[in-house]
């Protein structure tokens, strides 16, 4: 049963690399700085080495949010369960949610399920999760929106032609940033929720860290998921919010892994993807003239306020059919369910395919392109 | 126990500013003396796309901008390394 809970933790991590390669990349592959194959490539080994760097964000997961003593490996699993479900849905319909969001959602809402609302430490939940949710897109904004303004008043007596070549390089150092700061934060969310099935399983004590093969193989997973790519989320992140240029890309990216790389060293478990969302509509506040397409952001913000409401539902669902069935074969129904889900979702995607082909066609409205679009001759 | 810890905003955006506006603002800074020097003055259409300017004073200026940026992500990274792993270090 542990096994099968890990499993389903990786599985989790390789879509949550999968979802989020667009936080990292979106910029650089809008802006032609780094052809895309090459930028997810970068991005999946600078997650790997990301994941090394800090543990504080699996100590957050591990016992910062629920009571470990009433976890069973079914709640995990449930959690799990919920979280996978709502990232891949929203990765369907192109929108940048929060991965962060839909484990903790998951794990909450199959813990309520299983033993009521008091197992959850809901001081830890709004300060370590809630609170930074809400802040950090907006501190991520004004960073980015601070470092646009600088960037062109700095560069405004170089050509438009030449500025783009130096700040193209630029952006691939600071996109490098942001894959990095992504596995400080979400890689780690992975090794938690795993130490949090060990601790259940009574393999490690209560408060313990996350042991080293959870570690290399959180890594392994989230950077094989970030190289797949999340071409619908990328779409959206990079042509859908702000039309870019590179000095914002470049802006954006160093906000977001600023802020994303400081909050991972103080426990907060925050979105990679709020973060970069906010960066990105700060570049667009920050430069004149630029637009900022407020009806895609306001979508976006609908999907986060909904992403740990509907998770947690999702992962009480799960519980209760696992529970409902009872034991190991409650859980490995729960995953046939699963994969059953994401065997349909799959299939529903490639009616209309957004890859590393067309993930740069002009912005139509939709995340996946009209036609299918000839590359610009 | 406090809903909102205060110090470590702060630090969040003050840092943040530092390192997410300032580094990319010196990044720029070394391109615009890059491209001091008499060959972009004269050459430079609307449409050139040359760095380099050819002042060796800006080219200097330059090199030491782009290393302040690499310095303080090397310590910065290494920094956040250190507060990560608490096990091997002392707070």
């Amino acid at each position: 049963m542990l096994v099968l809970v890990v499993i389903t933790a990786l599985c989790f991590d390789f879509t949550n690399g999968f979802h989020d390669t667009g936080n990292a990349m979106a910029t650089s592959i809008a802006t032609g700085a780094l052809p895309p194959r090459i930028a997810v490539a970068i991005s999946g080994v600078l997650n790997f080495v990301g994941a090394f760097l800090s543990l504080a964000v699996a100590a957050t997961i591990a016992n910062g949010l629920v009571d470990t003593k009433v976890v069973t490996l079914t709640v995990v699993a449930a959690g799990l369960a919920g979280g996978i479900v709502w990232n891949l849905v929203t990765w369907l319909f192109g929108i940048p949610s929060s991965s962060s969001h839909a484990l903790i959602g998951g794990v909450i809402g199959a813990t309520i399920a299983a033993s009521g609302g008091s197992a959850v430490l809901w001081h830890g939940l709004v300060s370590k999760v809630v609170l930074p949710a809400v802040l950090s897109p907006v501190i991520a904004a004004l960073v980015a929106a601070a470092g646009t303004w600088l960037l062109y008043r700095i560069s405004r007596s170089l050509s438009d032609a030449a500025r783009g070549h130096g700040f193209r390089i630029g952006q691939i150092g600071s996109a490098c940033m942001v894959s990095l700061a992504h596995g400080t934060n979400d890689a780690q969310k992975t090794m938690g929720v795993i130490t949090l099935a060990l601790i259940a399983n009574g393999t490690l004590a209560t408060g313990s860290n996350a042991p080293i093969w959870v570690i290399v193989c959180c890594a392994l997973a989230i950077s094989i998921g970030t190289y797949v790519g999340g071409w619908r989320v990328i779409r959206t992140l990079g042509k859908g919010l702000v039309e870019i240029e590179a000095p914002q890309g470049m802006a954006a990216e160093s906000a977001s892994a600023a802020v994303i790389l400081l909050s991972s060293s103080f426990g907060y478990s925050l979105s990679t993807t709020h973060v970069a969302t906010g960066s990105i509509i700060g570049t667009g506040l920050g430069k004149k003239g630029a637009e900022v397409r407020w009806n895609v952001a306001g979508r976006m913000a609908t999907a986060w306020v909904f992403t740990l409401p509907s998770a947690a539902l999702v992962g009480a669902g799960a519980y209760g059919l696992a529970h409902g069935v009872g034991g190991t074969v409650g859980v490995i129904v729960d995953l046939i369910v699963l994969a059953a889900l994401c065997v349909l979702i799959y299939y529903r995607s490639r009616s209309n395919k957004v890859d590393h082909n067309n993930v740069n066609a002009e912005w139509t409205g939709t995340p996946a392109p009209a036609e299918p679009q000839p590359a610009a001759a | 126990m406090s809903w909102i810890n205060l110090t470590a905003l702060w630090k969040i955006v003050v840092f943040g500013l530092i390192a997410g506006a300032g580094l990319p603002a010196l990044f720029a800074m070394g391109l615009f003396s890059l491209s001091r020097g008499p060959r972009t003055a004269r050459t430079a259409g609307a449409d050139s796309d040359v760095l380099v300017g050819g002042s060796m004073a800006g080219a200097a200026i330059a090199v030491l901008c782009f290393l302040i940026v690499l310095a303080a992500i090397g310590w910065g990274v290494y920094e956040v390394y250190q507060i990560g792993h608490p096990a091997t270090t002392h707070k």
